[in-house]
């Protein structure tokens, strides 16, 4: 189990992806998730490719154990569409996976593109039957009639295989794009948001689903803020939130109504009007939102920000932690380059002790709650042997740069870490480049 | 009190240094501001407004509509319809895109690098 935040040392462990700097489109990370145990990590990609990777233990009972992440399996989820009638190209990139809690041998998860969400099986085979009745030896079908004996075929053993086939295609319920999917923790039902809509899915039922948030106003002229992401409270099945890109949050409760488009809490920080600059909308908007494991916070990813907000206080966050605020002063060409409108996500540790969150030249930041204290790690190939501790990493705002710092005007701002996952138990992180998932791990563990 | 430019990551800041640093983060944003408007005079007023939510709604967006097709139909409804793809600088709307003409967006045959 996680130890105290601050003495956590973060080792390498691998690196999954090509190395050359050529990168193909289809092979950008789009989304990286873990399974609720951990023993699975899940990633989707532009081209609409899901893999999956296995926990391989080794000795975990060694003080120093090392867990490796082999793939376990990999498949083409969503491929591209194009909508003649709108003139629209439908991308198979992978926005968001969501797994769904273990109930039998098999592993099931979500995956969803712009327009069309999908559950996955993913079962094992490792056993196949030999010995049927039914063919000559050279491979003619018997002849029924001409059968006198029985014989019942054996299950013998086969080289693992692990298939994955599609069990619910869950398509036509959004009009705009979809951005997040979330699994209710009645393990029955799901949700499924885009920009304008919400919808509620029965994961049994493909041809219907509920519309629970509809924010698309009568004149679209009038059109003020869109739906940034969505996902269900952890424990209370009625609950769920949806974050705009006016740097809002809404709560809603389903027992209320059918339609939840009051809401029952809306969390908003006040801003002092004076401040506000052609930027503050752009970069209040939030990209990101997660609740804690422990259902009594959430925490909201915005540009330049991460923020704890307590669910009974929705005056304004409890904590706020700054992610890379030296780049305030790089807002024009941020938005000249369409960087200020990177969707960067953020992630709670298993404990909700320690936040995570990405941003630029491939670095990313922790914040420990409990101990106030952060760093900035970076995910280069650079520092990728075994075991190898990262070093913390310092940006220079201004002024004179020290050794090992880094000043603002050489961040790579194409190097994004818009994704990362931590393992819901161990100290255990996937942090996402642009094409490589690099794996760290606390020394101690 | 010297002044510092450098940010400090205590959360023990006294009042004034903590007013000092917003000061600072809002001057900065302020005259981001400035740099853009000096760029691109033509820029909306509304901050972030309808402009830039409308494009994101539209993301993905491949031609124009129908009204287009019709009037560049008309046009060349003597020639024959082009069978080959678009040259790349065709004006959107003088073209007629036909589903022949559609790059074809094949499903990637080869698989994840992660995988390799």
């Amino acid at each position: 189990m996680a130890g105290p935040g601050a003495d956590m040392q973060w080792c390498f462990s691998q690196v999954k992806g090509a190395i050359d700097d050529d990168v193909a489109e289809a092979d950008i990370i789009s989304t990286v998730e873990f399974n609720h145990t951990g023993e699975l990590l899940a990633t989707g990609d532009k081209g609409g490719r899901v893999v999956i990777f296995q926990q391989e233990i080794e000795n975990k009972n060694q003080p120093q154990f090392r867990s490796e992440y082999n793939v376990y399996s990999t498949f083409q989820s969503h491929e591209p569409e194009f909508d003649y009638l709108k003139s629209l190209e439908i991308e198979e990139k992978i926005n968001k996976i969501r797994w769904l809690p273990q109930k039998n041998a098999a592993q099931f998860l979500l995956s969803t593109n712009d327009k069309t969400i999908k559950l996955w099986k993913i079962s094992e085979r490792d056993k196949r039957p030999e010995g049927y009745n039914l063919k000559e030896e050279d491979g003619r079908y018997k002849d029924p009639n001409a059968i006198t004996g029985l014989r019942v075929p054996v299950l013998i053993p086969m080289d693992l295989m692990v298939e994955a086939s599609p069990r619910r295609v869950f398509a036509n319920a959004h009009t705009y794009h979809i951005n997040s999917i979330s699994v209710n923790s009645d393990e029955e039902t799901y949700l499924s948001a885009d920009d304008l809509r919400i919808n509620l899915w029965n994961l049994e039922i493909t041809d219907r689903s509920f519309n629970i948030v509809d924010i698309k106003p009568a004149n679209m002229e009038e059109l003020t803020e869109v739906i940034t992401a969505a996902e269900f409270h952890p424990l209370q099945c009625n609950t769920f939130v949806y974050s705009s890109s006016k740097g809002t949050i809404r709560l809603c409760d389903m027992r209320a109504s059918a339609l939840c488009d009051k809401h029952s809490k809306l969390f908003e920080e006040p801003e002092d009007p004076s401040n506000r600059s052609f930027f503050s909308e752009i970069i209040s908007s939030i990209s990101d939102v997660k609740f804690s494991h422990n259902g009594r916070y959430m925490m909201t990813r915005d540009y330049l920000s991460v923020k704890i907000w307590d669910l009974n206080m929705e005056s304004r966050p409890v904590e706020t932690y700054q992610v890379h605020e030296y780049l305030r002063s790089k807002l024009c060409s941020l938005y000249e380059n369409d960087c200020i409108f990177d969707k960067f996500e953020c992630c709670w540790n298993g404990n909700d002790s320690v936040v995570m969150t990405g941003s630029y030249n491939n670095f990313f930041r922790m914040f420990d709650r409990g101990q106030r204290r952060d760093v900035t790690l970076e995910a280069s190939r650079e520092n990728s042997k075994p075991m190898q501790v990262l070093k913390p990493r310092k940006v220079c705002a201004g002024g004179k740069r020290k050794k090992d710092e880094i000043s603002v005007d050489s961040l790579d701002f194409n190097k994004k870490i818009l994704h990362t996952a931590w393992h819901p138990q161990d100290n255990i992180i996937a942090v996402a480049t642009t094409n490589n998932l690099y794996i760290f791990q606390d020394k101690v563990n | 009190m010297s002044q510092n430019n450098e940010e400090t990551q205590t959360a023990e800041e006294t009042p004034v240094d903590q007013k000092e640093v917003q000061d600072k983060m809002i001057n900065s944003e302020k005259s981001e501001e400035a740099k853009l408007k000096a760029r691109y005079p033509n820029l909306g007023n509304k901050p972030g407004g309808s402009d830039l939510l409308r494009k994101r709604l539209q993301k993905g967006q491949k031609y124009f509509d129908s009204g287009d097709y019709n009037m560049a139909k008309a046009k060349i409804k003597n020639k024959q319809l082009p069978t080959a793809a678009p040259e790349k600088t065709e004006i959107t709307g003088d073209h007629i895109p036909t589903p022949q003409d559609l790059p074809q967006r094949k499903p990637s045959l080869v698989a994840s690098k992660l995988a390799g």
